[in-house]
């Protein structure tokens, strides 16, 4: 902390400083502040501001802009005050016992020299403020009122540039606005360990660009294609309006593929937006659509994954135009993945529900059309089919896993109070009864037992079904910037080393799918040996082991990492991907667990609940998990079910799924936008998106995310959904408000009872494999084909290719190189991606789950570790050329490389 | 008394083949290295602290006090890179060196690294002078050959690998900092300082990096002794230094000699300025130090004298301009190079010089108004000690000492229209000036087209 005093009469009534502390003056201000702060930090802390372009807290210093000068003198040997020739920049000048610092409040040299960098700046920035997406929000145009001249002395020509440079499907540049801070090569090299942009030429020319053959001036490069705009909806302006198709002044275009055949881009590369300090950096989607200052901004927290990171939603006139990263630092600190940027027009979609819909059936059953209801009758009618399928054989309850915890909570109270039936499942996933007792053990009342700043400080860290990026989001920056700065170790266990391992500088257990349990049990013993036993030797109680929501999918595994974690005292936390899998474990929308960690099988527990929720009883038995609640609907068992916001898709065989949904007796559904479930639903009541609603999602680490409602809107949260259901059928819910469900879980509290045990399943067996066959390893990109990206084709733009990895020698026996086309099969379909040989297990196979044109669930039918048939397989020819590794075309045809057959919902 | 000429460096210029290793070893090569390979390695440093040499690159840091900030040593790698980089306007003096005489470099370059204890030393060299890698390339040969690098050198237990590099053709690489990024392989561009490189320099080891003259005067410091070095130049500025003259003088070339030295002595051995024709103005150490005139033809060039009288000793590139230069076209001249070299990092130097060079280049062609000269003033000021390095504020030299010397001129250009004087005058061969447009033409790029 930086402490402020008054200046003391004389030098010799300082008190000495604390050990570590550094005392100096910032105009005429005494201030104490750590040994190694920047001058510019410890100014910042009394409230002085000096003007900055380059410097930014989370990186490192630069001193490339010349903005923040100030006059320096420091002490010499003797004591005497020494004024320094020059002025210092700020930025870059840490703090030394007795200096003494000017900025351009009290020094005219430094507001000189400060103005007359900014006066530099101005000379090649173009005056188009009034056009410009920064204008009203920029930097250089508040420090130029501040710190500038009103008028230029500049009556030259001004450099110029062809703009913009695509430098991704969604992120522009227009390099003229720039002022080559390096804000943004600085982020994209130090943060996210993606150099997709640098520096290029030099003087008066240097520019920011990605690997433009046509930049660097290589000879042959072909020109890429030209940026064109779009139209409103989003479309890219066609080729006969506009610019020509090829700019005849220059390189502006597309990226360019890189050696592996992907083009430059980055999951992370929207946070270049944020921090430019300029207009220069701006995004396809929100370009020319608004003036900052007409916006209006919400605080709010990102709905695609379990970190719960910081946003700020800026809307205007009830639609949301983009978001931002929100400061947190003890969560995403500035940092934002672009999902979680630039996926939000999911929940504005023409497909949104904004009215209950009734499905009407003729006398014999025969469901007819869905139809537009009030909310009274679609309360009604779905009470009474609600009613009549709790007689039934009962209702099966899957809220799915991207609620925050009021709702959670109001799904786990609805199917406890008003269905009487522990059949509730949040998990719209590949899930297993082990996991259940996993999470019932370990994760279940331990919040905040491992944080992101642990992540940060723990040594040594080891990943297990987890990829760290794709999975993990802005848990990857957490634990990149612990590799980077505190040099922690990472060991992943995985079938290959990704690109985000390789920039965690991670150690690789390579481990095909099922054989995770063996290596687990393997760390830490004599028959350990290589990376193994470095791995064993490094593991201790100061080290994290995360891992992900697959390992669920294979037998033994969690069951292995909680042994592990015993055995080395080593911290163990559980990462999922969705938003809402956390505070479902908490609110109890799991088939044994009641809400604070509660086991349904022990009865002090019931009683606890029971009490707090006003009821006689709670059913007793654990319930069914969801796949056990879709077999039993599917088999005519189950009387109803109440959907959540699931897509079968995800789920783990949803030909399964859908055959539940078209069986089962009666089925409502509660979902933002009409969906697979829609389509066979008896009622569909219409809930808010996270814009539209208050909340608070629970991050993996457990701690509570609340949000504010941001967009003025007439729909309702699920809880409040469910409790005028609950009202319509009879019972009182009492979860009309957010408040009165916090109070509630309030009342409730943690569990201080017995835990459920540990877990203690067998691995299975290794799969033998015939000729042509492999072991199914898979697991969701961050970008991919779910519906909370549609809508944003700029985005989708950077998503990474899907491939199909294979080992040298699997790709050899069955004659596939890196490029070719390879077909993984089961009995239930086919997916045809292009091949790249990656060092990895051999026998193993590695396709996306749900990308486009690799849809593992309904077209395979099967899920990692299942037995699949590899084969050679022929591309159209076209595409070939594109999937090529030094192909330098542009990217034309990408995602349509793929053909998928079988049959998806 | 007046000065004569000192020739160490440029003793056997003119020796048959002089740059091979046969002609050094018999005019008394490698004394010097036998010498300290017999002493120990801290007495080596001391000798040259002791000696009073000063880097010959242009900042006159003291050699031996920069070899021994290197930490102690922690059985980690230290690396010598010498800054062969030699690209200033008018700076001539370690590209003959290296041409004439690449032996007693090499030889420097062993006795330093045995100095500071490294086995590993580069020598980094402008790209464009191509004859002079291949030079150095091929006395670098030699001299392994000869058992004067490579292992156990001389039977002295002690090995050194020396590595030539050539670099891509940017001024700004002569910046220490700059240069071992592009030896590393990286965008040539300054390095934030602190840690200076004697802390973490070349792949973050301590580095000492040195200009060519200073290590190529190492020898002889070690050959001939402390007294020896110490009895040439002055008190502060010691020993010898080549002094490269060249512009309108009668007989331009390497001038080897005490420091201290004044540009009217030396121009008596150089047969005076252009026969006819009168000196106007000079610099005194190539295009980054502020311009000289007549008045100081007989400041002493040392360190000392020269900071005194308002300039920069530097590299001594001594280039004499008579009446019939425009002051104003030389020093738009220069200021196009420091726009064409300015590496682009920091905001001053990047755009302050394409915005002085467009300044200058108006009022050259008659464009300029008065108030330009203020602007130009101020834009230098705003400059100068502002830019993250010191290419920055040698651009600024010329035109701030330009108008404060020629003001006239410059006002001349403004109110006339155009140079008063006759640019084929100033040639010292058959030369018919071209116009703008022609000069766009030979260059392909279309007139008006914006950029450096």
């Amino acid at each position: 902390m930086t402490t402020t005093t008054p200046k003391p009469a004389t030098p010799a009534a300082t008190s000495a400083p604390a050990a570590g502390e550094v005392t100096f003056t910032i105009d005429d201000v005494e201030v104490s502040v750590p040994k190694g702060t920047l001058v510019i930090r410890a100014a910042e802390n009394l409230g002085i501001q000096i003007p900055r372009f380059c410097d930014h807290p989370l990186l490192q210093p630069a001193g490339a802009c010349r903005q923040c000068l100030v006059e320096v003198s420091t002490p010499d040997r003797e004591g005497n005050l020494r004024a320094m020739p020059k002025p210092q920049a700020s930025c870059t000048l840490e703090a030394t016992p007795g200096m003494v610092v000017k900025t351009q409040r009290t020094s005219a040299v430094a507001d000189k020299a400060q103005h007359g960098v900014m006066e530099l700046l101005l000379i090649n920035h173009p005056l188009d403020c009034p056009t410009c997406d920064k204008g009203g929000e920029c930097p250089l145009q508040n420090q130029a009122m501040s710190n500038g001249y009103a008028t230029s002395r500049f009556h030259d020509v001004k450099r110029t540039f062809p703009k913009p440079l695509a430098i991704s499907t969604e992120i522009l540049l227009d390099r003229e606005r720039c002022v080559l801070c390096q804000r943004c090569t600085r982020f994209s090299d130090e943060i996210a360990g993606d150099p997709f942009i640098d520096l290029q030429q030099r003087g008066v020319r240097q520019q920011i660009g990605v690997f433009d053959p046509a930049v660097l001036g290589f000879a042959g490069s072909d020109r890429a294609e030209t940026y064109r705009g779009v139209q409103p909806d989003g479309t890219p302006l066609p080729v006969a309006v506009g610019q020509p198709e090829v700019d005849p002044r220059g390189p502006v275009g597309m990226a360019t593929l890189d050696t592996s055949g992907r083009a430059f881009a980055s999951y992370f590369s929207g946070n270049t937006i944020q921090i430019c300090p300029v207009g220069a950096l701006t995004n396809a989607a929100y370009r020319f659509r608004a003036r900052p200052f007409d916006l209006i901004s919400t605080p709010g927290v990102a709905e695609h994954d379990s970190n719960g990171a910081a946003i700020r939603v800026d809307h205007r006139r009830g639609v949301v135009l983009r978001r931002l990263a929100g400061e947190d630092a003890a969560v995403n600190e500035e940092w934002i993945s672009d999902k979680d940027r630039f996926a939000f027009t999911w929940q504005g979609m023409p497909d949104r529900l904004t009215v209950p819909l009734v499905r009407d059936r003729a006398e014999d059953g025969t469901p007819g059309e869905l139809r537009t209801a009030s909310w009274a009758e679609a309360l009604e009618v779905a009470a009474e089919g609600l009613a009549a399928a709790r007689a039934a054989g009962g209702v099966g309850v899957l809220p799915g896993g991207r609620l925050p915890l009021e709702d959670a909570y109001a799904y786990a109270k609805f199917a406890r109070v008003v269905l009487g039936t522990n059949d509730v499942d949040h998990r719209a996933r590949p899930h297993s009864a082990e996991e259940e007792a996993f999470l019932a053990h370990h994760v279940a009342g331990s919040r905040m037992s491992v944080t992101f700043a642990d992540l940060e400080s723990a040594p040594v860290t080891l990943l297990v079904a987890f990829e760290p990026e794709d999975e993990g989001g802005i848990a990857f920056l957490r634990l990149r910037k612990g590799v980077q700065k505190n040099r922690n170790r990472v060991f992943s266990v995985a079938p290959f080393a990704s690109r985000a391992l390789d920039r965690l500088d991670a150690r690789l257990l390579a481990a095909a799918p099922g054989t995770e349990p063996e290596v687990l049990d393997a760390l830490g013993t004599p028959r350990a040996d290589g990376v193994l036993a470095e791995a064993g030797q490094a593991l201790d109680a100061s080290a994290i082991i995360l891992v992900g929501e697959r390992l669920a999918t294979i037998p033994g595994g969690l069951s292995a990492a909680l042994r592990l974690a015993e055995r080395t005292g080593a911290r163990l936390a559980w990462i999922p991907r969705r938003a809402g899998e956390r505070a479902g474990v908490e609110m109890g929308t799991l088939p044994g667990l009641l809400p604070g960690g509660r086991p349904v099988t022990d009865a002090q527990a019931r009683v606890d609940v029971a009490a707090a929720w006003d009821v006689e009883r709670l059913p007793a038995e654990p319930g069914r998990s969801a796949g056990e609640i879709l077999a039993a609907a599917a088999e005519g068992e189950l009387g109803g079910l109440v959907v959540g916001g699931v897509d079968p898709v995800d789920l783990p065989d949803p030909a399964l799924a859908r055959a539940a949904l078209e069986r089962v007796g009666f089925v409502v559904s509660l979902e933002v936008r009409a969906s697979a479930v829609t389509a066979l639903a008896d009622v569909v009541l219409p809930v808010a998106p996270p814009v539209e609603k208050a909340g608070t999602f629970l991050n993996w680490e457990g701690r509570p995310r609340p949000f504010p409602q941001a967009l003025t809107s007439t729909a309702m949260a699920d809880h409040r959904v469910l409790d005028a259901l609950a009202d319509a059928m009879g019972t009182m819910l009492g979860l009309r408000t957010v408040a009165q469900a916090h109070a509630e879980i309030d009342a409730i509290g943690a569990w201080d009872g017995a835990r459920v045990p540990a877990p203690a399943v067998a691995a299975a067996q290794p799969p033998t494999l015939g000729e042509g066959q492999a072991v199914l390893a898979t697991w969701h990109q961050l970008l991919d084909a779910g519906r909370c990206q549609d809508g944003e084709a700029f985005l989708a733009g950077t998503a990474q290719r899907p491939v199909a990895r294979l080992s040298p020698a699997t790709g050899a026996a069955i004659g596939v190189a890196t490029g070719d086309a390879v077909t993984v099969r089961t009995g239930a379909g086919r997916i045809v991606l292009p091949a790249l040989l990656t060092p990895m297990p051999d026998g193993v196979v590695w396709v996306p789950v749900h990308s486009t044109g690799s849809s593992v669930r309904p077209t395979l039918r099967v899920d990692a570790g299942a037995v699949v048939d590899v084969a050679a397989a022929a591309l159209p020819a076209a595409d070939v050329e594109a999937a090529a590794p030094t192909g330098r075309r542009a990217h034309a045809a990408t995602t349509d490389a793929t053909t998928t057959d079988g049959e998806v919902l | 008394m007046a000065t004569t000429l000192s020739p160490v460096l440029s003793a056997h210029w003119d020796a048959d083949r002089s740059w091979t290793l046969e002609t050094y070893e018999a005019n008394g090569g490698y004394a010097g290295l036998r010498r300290a390979l017999t002493m120990p390695a801290a007495d080596v440093v001391t000798a040259v602290k002791d000696s009073g040499l000063r880097g010959r690159g242009g900042a006159g840091f003291p050699t031996g006090l920069k070899w021994s900030f290197l930490p102690a040593p922690d059985g980690g790698p230290r690396y010598l890179v010498v800054n062969a980089d030699e690209s200033e306007p008018g700076t001539c003096k370690d590209i003959p060196l290296m041409m004439a005489n690449p032996q007693v470099l090499v030889e420097g370059v062993a006795i330093t690294s045995y100095a500071i204890g490294c086995h590993h030393a580069f020598i980094y060299i402008r790209g464009e002078v191509l004859h002079v890698y291949r030079r150095v390339l091929r006395a670098v040969d030699e001299a392994y050959a000869k058992g004067y690098l490579g292992k156990n050198i001389q039977g002295s237990g002690y090995d050194l690998d020396v590595t030539v590099h050539a670099g891509a053709g940017a001024y700004i690489c002569g910046e220490e900092t700059a240069l071992l990024d592009s030896l590393e392989g990286r965008r040539g561009q300054p390095r934030l300082k602190p840690p200076f490189p004697a802390v973490a320099g070349l792949y973050a080891r301590p580095t000492v990096v040195n200009n060519v003259e200073s290590i190529a005067s190492v020898p002889s410091i070690i050959a001939n002794g402390v007294d020896w070095f110490r009895s040439m130049g002055t008190e502060k500025s010691t020993g010898f230094g080549l002094f490269s003259l060249s512009g309108h003088v009668t007989r331009p070339g390497q001038y080897e000699a005490p420091l201290g030295i004044t540009l009217r002595e030396l121009l008596d051995m150089a047969g005076g300025v252009r026969e006819g024709h009168e000196l106007k103005f000079w610099t005194p150490g190539g295009s980054s130090t502020p311009l000289f005139t007549a008045e100081h033809l007989d400041v002493p060039l040392d360190y000392e004298s020269v900071g005194a009288a308002g300039s920069m000793l530097g590299t001594r590139a001594l280039q004499i301009f008579d009446e019939t230069t425009c002051v104003v076209r030389a020093i738009t001249r220069w200021a196009e190079f420091y726009a064409h070299e300015s590496c682009g990092k920091c905001t001053p130097c990047r755009e302050g010089t394409y915005w002085l060079k467009q300044v200058l280049a108006r009022i050259e062609h008659g464009q300029g108004t008065l108030e330009d000269l203020d602007t130009l003033l101020d834009v230098c000021d705003n400059i100068l000690g502002r830019a993250f390095c010191a290419l920055g504020d040698g651009a600024t030299s010329t035109i701030t000492s330009g108008i404060a010397l020629f003001r006239d001129e410059f006002e001349a250009h403004i109110t006339g229209g155009g140079c008063p004087l006759d640019p084929a005058a100033s040639a010292l061969f058959e030369y018919t000036p071209r116009g703008r447009a022609d000069l766009h033409a030979l260059s392909g790029v279309p007139a008006g087209t914006v950029g450096a």
